[in-house]
Parts: structure tokens; sequence; C-alpha cells
């Protein structure tokens, strides 16, 4: 899969999630990043890339 | 339940029956062997019954109990089920008493996040849902049954207390006020409920998953000017851990339904103090600050649950005895329903000789498929309805706070109130390939659309109680070749009615000619001059031509009824 997002860009990404979760709180946290997956999905018209994401973030989780 | 100091049967608003013991001739001796017995004088029971009876078949109904039932129970009332009730002569005193409704609002937090719209148009004769409550869909039927004592004897206070069964009969023991009695039937229609005795006397078991969590329904009267829709409200800011719905009911009595939190206890929480404090915080919520009755109340869990087959020799089972399906999609009693009709009409065409006994083997491919198709929509309703676990809940409440400002997710909090299911699949449904020739219309096996010939006269009115066929003509005469397909159709079913529908007048009239100049009906069906439906007797379609080919149509309707076996 070639990159969409310039990785000037992705790194404004990076920050910008990271300021939200933050402002979120550990109350609110999850419940902003579900949101945020379902916005994000919301664009996306191939079902296979949302699932590949979903493997690829779930796994390594206790590295 | 009812409020302290009322007894099981005195309602507010509803006078219930006592139904007569009457004796049975069984009980001095006489041992006549009926075509059906149905057991349960519940809603799939009667609609049994009565479906027998459309076809001239006699019946023996058997309910234990000596009235009708004790709560509001099945209150939701599909358009398809009105269209078999009218079907049965029945659907004049539900239109009377029913509410009819098309529209519902989700809230989240308070707000609205999404309009429900069933679809609905002028060219339906009946609304997409009614609300009414079980006790008058039972006494309506069992009015209509009072009307064909000929064709129906229903026998009130007789409890099937034993139930022997052969290949090609069944012997009933019945257990009534005075004494017992043997009961021989050819075919056993069992519709006697969740609890089936017979289901246990036979040694079957529903199978399935319970779904968590625990509802608790309760009817209140009261002045309250809101239209008649579905309300549903989520994380309310009185009752954030719950999901409450509300219906209106005649009789200004009006359905709540709320989730009860993983913390209640069940048996506390359905004490009359604890749902007069909860109804009452609803109330608030909703701003209601008149004085309220309660009527009645009770608990359910969310339950898929049926039988491997719905059909064990010259047994069938029917409604509740074969499945139990989570209430959110509003099949319960519709499906119920359903499956009474296709049994009726199947063991109809058996017992009168024009199909062999494999047609009945259509009935749980048919039926259980139905319910699978329910279990599939209602467990992604209760899991919205009632989120299994963390990672749900989050969801959830992620789809909700979106729905806010986002219309994309506001579907997630659709009730899924599932049209009829297709019997594409079905043993039955043929011809296939021509069903594919056509641009939209009915697909076969999907369930015939109504559309309006004039004020008070729709296209379902017409339909015969055997098989139909719908032929499409754009000439002023009938071709020579159809005259002949109506009489080779007549040959294999006695009842089989030709109805013709002409975008110009028809010249010779010997059969019904509904004129469609406004190619209304024609648009509907996708229909084109010489095009074909042959519907079965329960609306659906067995197969389809967009030009008629005699051959096939006539080898449709055999297989329709489970006579080609080549």
């Amino acid at each position: 899969m070639t990159d969409k997002l310039a990785f000037h860009d992705l790194e404004k990404v990076y920050d910008r999630v990271a300021a939200a979760i933050d402002d979120a709180g550990p109350a609110n946290e999850s419940l902003f990043l579900c949101k945020l997956c379902l916005l994000l999905a919301h664009h996306i018209d191939d079902l296979s890339l949302i699932e590949d994401a979903i493997a690829t973030a779930g796994s390594d989780l206790h590295v | 339940m009812r409020p302290a100091g009322r007894g099981e049967l005195e309602s507010l608003y509803f006078k219930y029956p006592k139904f007569r013991f009457r004796r049975a001739p069984e009980l001095t001796g006489a041992s006549d062997r009926y075509p059906v017995v149905v057991a349960g004088a519940g809603p799939v029971g009667m609609t049994a019954a009565l479906s027998l009876a459309r076809q001239g078949i006699r019946s023996v109904v058997l309910d234990e109990k000596d009235t009708l039932n004790d709560g509001s129970r099945a209150i939701c009332v599909s358009r398809h089920s009105f269209e078999t009730l009218q079907q049965l002569g029945a659907v004049e005193p539900f239109e009377h008493k029913s509410l009819g409704w098309t529209n519902g609002r989700s809230y989240y937090r308070d707000r609205i996040i999404y309009r429900l719209e069933m679809p609905h148009s002028d060219q339906e004769r009946f609304f997409p849902m009614y609300n009414i409550q079980q006790q008058y869909i039972e006494r309506f039927l069992a009015d209509r049954i009072g009307e064909v004592p000929d064709l129906i004897d229903i026998r009130w206070q007789s409890r099937v207390s034993g139930v022997g069964k052969s290949a090609d009969e069944v012997t009933l023991c019945v257990t009534t006020p005075e004494g017992e009695y043997p009961l021989r039937a050819r075919y056993l229609l069992a519709a006697d409920g969740a609890r089936s005795r017979i289901r246990d006397a036979l040694g079957l078991r529903l199978k399935g998953e319970n779904l968590p969590g625990h509802y608790v329904i309760a009817d209140i009267q009261m002045d309250h000017d809101f239209p008649t829709e579905r309300r549903c409200f989520f994380e309310s800011v009185a009752n954030p851990e719950s999901t409450i719905l509300i219906h209106r009911q005649p009789d200004n009595i009006w359905r709540i339904d709320w989730q009860l939190g993983g913390h209640e206890d069940a048996a506390q929480a359905i004490g009359e103090e604890r749902i007069r404090a909860r109804v009452q915080s609803i109330l608030d919520m909703i701003g209601h600050t008149g004085a309220w009755e309660l009527e009645w109340w009770s608990i359910y869990t969310a339950n898929s649950l049926c039988l491997d087959a719905y059909r064990h020799g010259p047994v069938l089972f029917a409604g509740d005895a074969a499945h139990i399906v989570p209430i959110f999609g509003v099949r319960g009693l519709n499906n119920g329903l359903d499956d009474a009709v296709n049994a009726a009409w199947k063991l109809a065409y058996v017992l009168n000789g024009e199909a062999e006994e494999t047609l009945l083997d259509s009935y749980t491919p048919e039926r259980r498929g139905a319910t699978l198709d329910v279990f599939r929509n209602a467990g992604r309703s209760s899991r919205f309805m009632t989120p299994p676990s963390r990672g749900y809940s989050l969801m959830r409440k992620a789809a909700l706070q979106l729905s806010l400002t986002r219309e994309f997710t506001r579907r997630f909090a659709d009730p899924r109130q599932v049209a009829p299911y297709t019997y594409r699949g079905s043993p039955l449904t043929s011809c296939v390939m021509r069903d594919s020739e056509f641009c939209g219309g009915v697909e076969a096996g999907d369930v015939a659309v109504n559309r309006k010939i004039a004020e008070g006269d729709y296209l379902l009115d017409h339909l015969g109680c055997g098989f139909t066929g719908l032929y499409f003509t754009q000439k002023d005469q009938l071709p020579d070749r159809i005259l002949a397909l109506f009489v080779r159709l007549a040959e294999i079913d006695r009842k089989f009615k030709p109805l013709l529908l002409a975008s110009r007048g028809l010249q010779r009239r010997t059969f019904e000619v509904i004129e469609d100049r406004q190619r209304n009906i024609f648009t509907a069906y996708a229909a084109a001059d010489d095009s074909f439906y042959l519907l079965r007797p329960d609306r659906h379609v067995a197969a389809r031509w967009v030009s008629v080919e005699p051959d096939e149509v006539e080898q449709a309707l055999l297989t329709a009824l489970g006579r080609n076996r080549r």
C-alpha cells in the first residue's frame, strides 16, 4: 500500500491525537478513540483496509 | 403482574370473558379422527384454525384456559399480518380498535438523534404497524372463529396431558373438568406457546442462546398527548443506565419498557413499589405531570431459541412453541402468524389430495429460515439495546454521541423491524433464471405488494384462497394459449384463481379483470405485456415470467405443491 498521507502530515496527526487524548482525559479517552475510528472508517470505502488496520492495531499489544 | 388488591384478570380497560366448558363428544364414546387438531388458542393457534377453515379444512382447537391472555404482551402487529387477517375475514375489528403508526423517534441524552420512518404510501391499505393489546387480538380471532362453528370446534378448559404419535396419526389425551378423553387427529399443530407441553412430551428442546439482560414491561393508563410512535431513549438523563421504549396502545394505555441495570436484582426490580417509582421517573423525563394508573407489568429476557426441526412426522410446531425471539424486531407474534398460515395451507393441500405429503417438508426450511433471519437482525438490535461487553458499550456510546451531529451513525438506532422473510431459497420457489430477467418488481420468494385500484379497493383484496395467477396484458383479447393455461392450472389446484391486469379494456371477460390504465400495478410488478406472477396462498411469489411460458408455469405450480420429484 502506498502512503496516502505525507509524513509531515502524519506527524501532525500524531501530535493532534496525543493532545486530544490528553484533553479527553482517562475517563473519556477510549470513547474519544472509538468515535475517531467511526469517523475515519466512514471515509474509507474498502472494508478490508479497515479490518487489516484493526488486526494490526490489535497485534503486539503485550510485547 | 397486577397491583396489590387486584386479581390477575382485573384490568382497567378489558373485561375478560369466561369461556364455558362444553362436553366433547369423545367423553361419551365418539372416536372420530379429525383432519387437524390445533393445540393452543393463542393468536397463532387461532390464526392456524382460521387459515385451515379458509381452505375448507375442519379443526379442533384445544386450550387449557377458560379466558384470554392475562396481559397486553405482544402489541405490535405488522401490515403483513393485517393483510393476513384481512384474508381470514377478521381484520375489521382490528382496524377499528388498533392504532396504526409509521414513525418513531430515538433520543440520546434526551436529544433526538433518529427518526424512524417505515415505508408507507397511499398505495397501501394498511399502516406499516399497528399497536393493539394481545387480549384484543385473541378476542377478535375468537369472535371470528365463532362465526364458523361447522369448521372450527374450539374447546376451552381442555388440556393436552398426553401425546402419542405414529407416522400418520396423533392421539392426544385431553384432560377436562369432566374427565379425560382420547382425541385422534391426522395432523397436530402445536401452537401451545413458549412452555409447550407437546414439545416436552415429544422430548424436544429449544436450542440457541440466552442473551444477557432483563427487561421490564409495564402498562399504565393515562391521558397523555403524544402521537402513536415508537419512542426510544438511550442514556436519558433521568435513567442513564436503561434503554427505555414507550408505545401507545388503545384505551389510553401506554407501554413502558425498560432494561434493568447490571446490578439490579430482577426479583426486587419487579416489586410494585419499585415499578411505580421507575415509571414515575420515566414520566418525569418525558414531562408528563398528570395522574396515571398502573395496569399490568411483566419481566422478560431476550432469547434466541428454536427447534432444530419444526415438523416431526404428523406434528408441526408454530409460534413460541417452535421459537423464542428477542422482542426488538416485533417478530414474535408476527412470525408466529406467518408460521400458522404457512402450515395451514400446506396441510390443507395435502389433506385435500392436491399435494403429496412431501409438501410439508418445506415447512421447516421456510419457517425456521425466517426464525434464523430474525435472530440475525435481532442479535444486532439486542447488542445495541443491551451492549454485552465493555467494547460494545464504548462503541454504542461513540455511535450515539456522533449521532448528535452526524447523520451516518444514526442508523445504528434503527430498531430493524424486519420485513417478511423471503422464500427465495425455498424448494417451492422455482424458475430463478426467469426471475432474474425482470428489472425490479416483486422477486420470486418475496411477498406480493399491495397497490391501490380505486378508493377502498386494493390489489390484494382480489387474491384467491388458493394459488393466484396474475396475468398482465396490454391486448384487448386474451390469447387462447393463456385460456388453456388457466384450465391446466385449475386441474392441478381446484382453487386456482386467474386475475387479469389489463392496461386496456379486455373484450371477453370470463375471468376477473382489474383495469390498470395508469399502469400502476404493471409498474409495481415491473410487468410488460404477457408477464405472469404465480402467487401462493400465503401471497408469496412462487415464480414469475417477464413473458409467460405455459409449460414452465404448470411445472412451477407442481413444484410449489411439492409435486415434482424429477
